[in-house]
């Protein structure tokens, strides 16, 4: 039995949280790691190191099944990788966890989906607390409209913050690995900025608001090698403060900076002659490339995937 | 180099042979001759259009044009007091009307279907009906805004009914191209703006709005200028014409919207008609078609300078 503290209790806003349900976490810990939260993942995560306890789940599009049999348990500060050849629901299952997908009017989601205890399915589960928790970064860059400044402020702004806009901006803009291109020009409208920029402006974008969970859809798609390299070690630095999804294409970034790697593939649906993701193999990043259970994994690793 | 070749399959072909320009667009280049023939067309039809209106009216506006400004309707054109005051304040307060009524509600009725509403088998009645409306003759506006507003106060005619009945003719316009324009937001933008826990709301004020604006403001600006150029509701909601004008031609009023009231388009109906027994009022018509005409394209040129600023201001 486990206390609840009134972090949890804001993020779901109208959730009545039995009293011997489990989930919470010490609000320092979030801040100031200890020393087990970096420590190489046990097998049975439970309690504060289990973010997202993730069940026989599968999304739907309308009546398509677009992923099935997702079951993973995902830990707290750790990166955990999701990989897999296009279309097999990467993205889809990965907007899951920040109930992204409620806008797209088809989609649906079936199975669990635990947030530290709680279904984010539930319905009284409130989406907008839940994305202020859980961040995002998507797969194309997509500033706003709008200056630099007030790219990155918007998180802040719309939280409610008006006060210490500016060294937000600048720590994130840095953490991003993009302060030095932009200092000068930040109230430049961001339309203005390269691919590979708007990408690490939708970085800073996502880290401003100070989420628990980032979820980062390829996000080194459109970088150069170096800025990839500011990215992957910006993950390396901030994941003592934040659990970290990512999906990436390129399997050396998976290998080099996740703890845990997720490989999701496609298989025809007899049913309806359509093609369905799945979960394929979720295990430490380490065994997953060197000896990967599944014979599926092993050969796209090994690139004889079909 | 002018005897380069290429030699892929064995013959011999020169460079310029296979990357000069051979004239193979010819269905291209036709397609733009067509395209050029309609616009030509089309200007050559104003061109007569406001030539033949200037030749009428120029020598009004050339001779006495601050008299006709600020004269009122008389019954013989050769009176100098003969003028388009009343007509102007007229559609002054129908643009009003239409600004205070039709653009606030169109444009919140665009926000609700395109943001808040389900797609169900409802809305898409309801979109198609709106489609539907805006498609409706002017007449038929003319003879609800009777019927509703002139007939129920005693046939009595005002100001105020003219007014609600050209709102009520332009919202749907209003509406669509609203609805159109948000629309276009695009969707990536929006996620953007949830994914870092905005809600509904902000999303709509700091995103959908104002990426929409420029495409909102061309539409409610077009809407206005049809409102003010619209003669047959008005005439079926009963603008007065001729010397049965009882307003003044100034702005401000005690009892203005509830008086009876004429407006540009009316005041041109009605002095075309009577040139057939007064030749001097087809002058004073032209006249009053270039002042209407001379507003209209104002007003468009507003919405398309209004439209550069946002579209440039947005990025
Ligand atoms: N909005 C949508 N409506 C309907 N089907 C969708 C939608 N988004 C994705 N899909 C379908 O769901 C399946 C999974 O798509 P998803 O984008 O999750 O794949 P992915 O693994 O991220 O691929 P990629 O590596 O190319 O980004 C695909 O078959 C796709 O066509
Ligand atoms: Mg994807």
């Amino acid at each position: 039995m486990v206390n609840v503290t009134p972090s949890v209790q804001d993020a779901l806003k109208g959730i009545r949280v039995d009293e011997d349900a489990t989930t919470a976490t010490d609000e320092i810990a979030i801040t100031v790691p200890t020393a087990a939260a970096s420590s190489t993942p046990q097998d049975e995560p439970s309690g504060d190191d289990l973010v997202f306890d993730v069940s026989e789940l599968s999304v739907f599009y309308g009546d398509f099944r677009a992923v099935r049999d997702v079951n993973m348990k995902i830990r707290r500060n750790e990166i955990t990788a999701m990989i897999g050849p296009s279309g097999c629901g990467k993205s889809t299952v990965l907007r899951s966890f920040n109930r992204m997908n409620d806008l797209i009017p088809t989609a649906r989601v079936a199975g669990n989906l635990l947030y530290r205890g709680v279904d984010l399915y539930d319905e009284r589960v409130d989406p907008v607390e839940v994305r202020r928790r859980i961040g995002m970064v998507f797969q194309k860059p997509n500033p706003f409209p709008k200056s630099i400044y007030d790219n990155v402020a918007y998180g802040p702004r719309v939280a409610g913050r008006k006060k210490g806009l500016d060294e937000v901006v600048e720590s994130s803009l840095r953490k991003a690995a993009l302060w030095d291109e932009v200092k000068d020009r930040l109230q430049d409208s961001a339309i203005g900025l390269s691919g590979g920029q708007q990408q690490r402006l939708s970085i800073a974008r996502a880290i401003a608001v100070d989420p628990e969970v980032l979820l980062m859809d390829e996000p080194c798609s459109a970088l150069d090698p170096i800025a990839t390299a500011r990215i992957e070690e910006l993950m390396a630095e901030i994941k003592a403060e934040y659990t970290i999804l990512i999906v990436t294409h390129n399997m050396q970034q998976a290998a080099r900076v996740s703890d845990r790697t997720a490989f999701f593939s496609v298989e025809l649906d007899e049913a309806n002659d359509r093609r369905t993701g799945l979960l394929v193999e979720y295990t430490d990043t380490a065994k997953l490339f060197s000896n990967p259970d599944d014979e599926r994994t092993e050969n796209y690793i090994t690139g004889r995937f079909g | 180099m002018a005897m380069a070749t290429i030699g892929n399959n064995g013959a011999a072909r020169r460079v310029e042979d296979e990357i000069f320009k051979q004239g193979r667009d010819l269905r291209g280049a036709g397609f733009r001759m067509v395209l050029l023939a309609a616009l030509a067309v089309s200007t050559l039809i104003l061109i007569v259009l406001l030539v033949q209106v200037l030749t009428d009216g120029w020598p009004v506006i050339d001779e006495r044009f601050g008299d006709f400004w600020s004269g009122t309707l008389r019954s013989r054109s050769s009176d100098d007091a003969l003028g388009i005051s009343q007509g102007i304040a007229g559609s002054f307060w129908i643009a009003v009307f239409v600004a205070v009524l039709a653009f606030p509600i169109g444009i919140s009725a665009a926000v609700y279907l395109e943001e808040y509403a389900p797609r169900n088998w409802l809305t898409s009645v309801i979109d198609i009906a709106i489609r539907n409306l805006a498609g409706v003759p002017s007449v038929v506006y003319g003879l609800l805004g009777l019927f509703l507003f002139v007939k129920t106060r005693d046939g009595n005619s005002s100001l105020m009914a003219g007014g609600i009945t050209l709102a009520i003719l332009v919202l749907p316009i209003v509406v669509i191209t609203a609805a159109e324009a948000i629309r276009a937001v695009p969707s990536s933008l929006k996620e953007g703006a949830f994914g870092v826990g905005a809600t509904k709301w902000d999303v709509i004020r700091s995103q959908v709005l104002p990426f929409a604006a420029p495409g909102i403001l061309t539409g409610t600006l077009l809407s206005l200028s049809r409102a003010v150029g619209e003669a047959a509701p008005l005439i079926l909601v009963g603008a007065i014409t001729g010397r049965l004008a009882p307003r003044d031609g100034s702005f401000f009023g005690a009892d203005q919207f509830f008086d009876r009231f004429t407006a540009m388009p009316i005041v041109i109906v009605g002095w075309v008609q009577q040139s057939g027994r007064d030749e001097g009022f087809a002058a004073a018509a032209g006249a009053a078609i270039v002042v209407l005409l001379a507003f209209v394209i104002l007003m468009n040129s507003g919405a398309v300078l209004l439209r550069n600023y946002f579209e440039k201001k947005r990025g």
